[in-house]
């Protein structure tokens, strides 16, 4: 049955993390496990992106309830997409755990945990209820605060406290918001509210369930006035869990946002100004944030934030142009993040520093893998025809068309200061000479085995090879994104297909 | 603690609790009960049982790790998901007997699904409190 088809990613994923507790005691044999599952895991994936690609929209109702009373999942071509794209990441962060997270955390459950959170984000890709949504966002955060906290270092553990509580916070206020909707509408599907939200009679209340869905989405996603949580712990755990935080976990936020504010709540102009603003502001105090960073991750978490504004403008300014470069942005965004934390890493395992000052000399020193990771930082700065140039060409078009000429500046100011950030980066980690060698006790690259080494190298190699084709392909991606686009503008199809009429 | 009421008494309370525990499991589907309930009062009966005598004897009753308990668990609930799959409908579909078993009654997939709940309660609570007193 092909309906059934589209819950595998979420049902393999709970069948990878019990595989992988019954090797609880077993290391050696969890990592070559999750490897291989995370292999299948995207073959799986692959197969349902284009089963979705190829005939459209697929729904089923989890228990035979039908819609509106049960639970729906629906892999549209959105939701299809970012299950893919967090495949191709999950693969690559897995591939990576393997040579770079200690024994200490290996032996609490790492691989377990990190399936049970790609299980939470493919769960949250793929639900079409409110409720299940939230379920699915406790799922991740929980999977999370173990990732973040596992091995238990003293800033890990600081830098968890904080995520922690906001999270929390996000989450309680989420739930309002959802109690609010059900007591407005009666629902919780989003097909079915997207129906019954037209109807309600008492707008101001509509409006205030909105600003909260805006409130607890925007503290995971990290906009403006809430993103501070986000540089005070990503910097903290290993340089795995960075790039899964820092490639998925905001951008749960922004898919989130992207459907209800385009499934369930339509863009009024107040709505739509209020998001330009945050979307600026975020943009500016983000890129601001990198600049005077010395910290290599931190500088990377101010980056994100920076980022988060670009999709964020996107869906303020609710065209469907605007929405297309928002989704290819996001697309992007999820590879490229991904794979700019473990280039960081791998500039920690050759320079044994995080800091900007005290690394250097790494294009002397390693110059192939140097070039290698210049592909990430090239196309997270926008250089053409990398993938990141095209979003936002397509983005600035978008405000170009609406004459919203601050948008313009500030999305155009935003790439220049990204621009300027990692060059600082380039200048100071590759090409400046290094001052003095470190301490003698550092477990430098060099002293990795080669097969440890190639599971480092290699998940970045993946990652640019497909941060290539997103900028190389740009028409076939630009093609989908313009697809899922009209999806979102015209969310007619989706309701349909839900509600079985 | 060394009492010897305790003692003698947690010897018969530990089936007897360990009865309930599964009498609440069964009847938990449309009755108050299941398996979160059920596998706390399972793990009841074991902490009650290590209270009064000690650690080392209530680990040599269960033999097992009860770490163990939690996948075993959690595969009781994958399978209760995917057996619709294989019947052609659609995931998490109740699967039900046609008669009902006698003392039991009914049984279907989400007795499956609550047998899981059990393990994996009962797994994980018995895992903190070991891991607790061991650093004790």
């Amino acid at each position: 049955m092909k309906d059934n088809l589209i819950i595998l990613p979420v049902l393999f994923q709970l069948f990878s993390a019990v595989v992988l507790l019954f090797m609880w005691n077993s290391t050696p044999r969890q990592k070559i496990t999750s490897v291989l599952l995370s292999l299948v895991s995207l073959a799986i994936s692959a197969y349902i992106f284009a089963n979705v690609y190829q005939t459209g929209i697929i729904s089923t109702q989890a228990g035979s309830w039908k819609a509106p009373f049960g639970i729906t999942f629906v892999a549209d071509l959105f939701s299809s997409t970012m299950v893919l794209i967090s495949s191709v990441a999950g693969l690559a962060v897995s591939v990576f755990s393997t040579a770079t997270i200690g024994k200490n955390r290996l032996r609490f459950g790492y691989f377990p945990v990190l399936h049970f959170l790609i299980m939470g984000l493919n769960g949250a890709f793929l639900t079409g209820d409110i409720f299940n949504l939230y379920v699915w966002f406790e799922i991740i955060i929980i999977a999370s605060f173990v990732l973040i906290t596992i091995g238990g270092e003293k800033d890990q553990l600081e830098g968890a406290m904080k995520y922690v509580t906001m999270n929390l916070l996000a989450s309680s206020i989420f739930l309002t918001a959802i109690a609010m909707l059900y007591g407005l509408t009666g629902s919780l599907n989003m097909a079915d509210l997207s129906l019954r939200v037209a109807e309600v009679q008492n707008r101001g209340l509509v409006n205030v369930t909105a600003m909260l869905f805006f409130v607890g989405f925007g503290i995971k996603s990290a906009i403006f006035p809430l993103y501070f949580w986000l540089p005070a712990s990503y910097h903290t755990p290993p340089f795995a869990v960075s790039a899964i935080f820092g490639g998925l976990l905001t951008k749960v936020g922004v898919y989130a946002m992207l459907r209800i504010f385009t499934l369930v709540f339509e863009m009024d102009a107040f709505l739509s100004n209020l998001i330009l603003v945050i979307a600026i502001l975020t943009m500016l105090t983000g890129g601001l944030g990198a600049l005077i960073q010395n910290n290599i991750r931190r500088m990377l978490a101010y980056l994100i934030i920076c980022h988060i504004g670009f999709m964020i403008a996107g869906l303020g300014m609710s065209t469907t142009l605007s929405f297309s470069g928002a989704l290819y942005y996001l697309i992007h965004d999820i590879v490229v993040k991904t794979n700019i934390f473990l280039v960081a890493g791998l500039i920690f395992a050759i320079c044994g520093t995080e800091n900007l000052k005290m690394a250097g000399g790494l294009y002397a020193s390693h110059p192939k893998l140097s070039l290698l990771m210049a592909i990430p930082l090239f196309s997270l700065a926008g250089i053409p025809p990398l993938s990141g140039f095209w979003p936002k060409l397509t983005l600035i078009k978008a405000s170009f068309v609406q004459e919203d000429y601050v948008v313009f500046t500030f999305i155009l100011l935003a790439s220049f200061v990204t621009l300027f950030v990692l060059a600082r980066l380039w200048a100071e980690v590759f090409w400046k000479k290094r001052e003095h060698i470190s301490n003698d006790d550092f477990f430098c690259f060099n002293d990795y085995l080669p097969k440890e080494k190639a599971a480092m190298v290699f998940p970045v190699i993946f990652l640019a090879a497909i941060s290539l084709f997103l900028g190389l392909g740009a028409e076939f991606i630009n093609n989908i994104a313009w697809q899922i686009a009209s999806e979102l503008s015209d969310p007619s199809k989706y309701i349909d297909i839900v509600l079985g009429n | 603690m060394k009492s010897i009421i305790l003692k003698t008494g947690s010897d018969y309370l530990l089936p007897l609790l360990i009865m309930f525990s599964i009498f609440i499991l069964l009847r938990g589907h449309y009755l108050p009960g299941g398996g979160f309930v059920g596998g706390l009062i399972a793990s009841i009966a074991f902490v009650l049982h290590f209270f009064a005598n000690s650690l080392e004897n209530t680990k040599n009753i269960i033999r097992i790790h009860p770490g163990l308990l939690i996948p075993v668990g959690l595969v009781f609930a994958l399978f209760s998901a995917i057996i619709p799959l294989f019947l052609d409908q659609a995931v998490m579909t109740a699967q039900w007997m046609h008669e009902p078993l006698p003392v039991i009654g009914m049984v279907g997939t989400a007795l499956l699904f609550d047998i899981g709940v059990y393990l994996v309660v009962l797994g994980v609570t018995l895992t903190i409190i070991f891991t607790i007193s061991e650093t004790m």
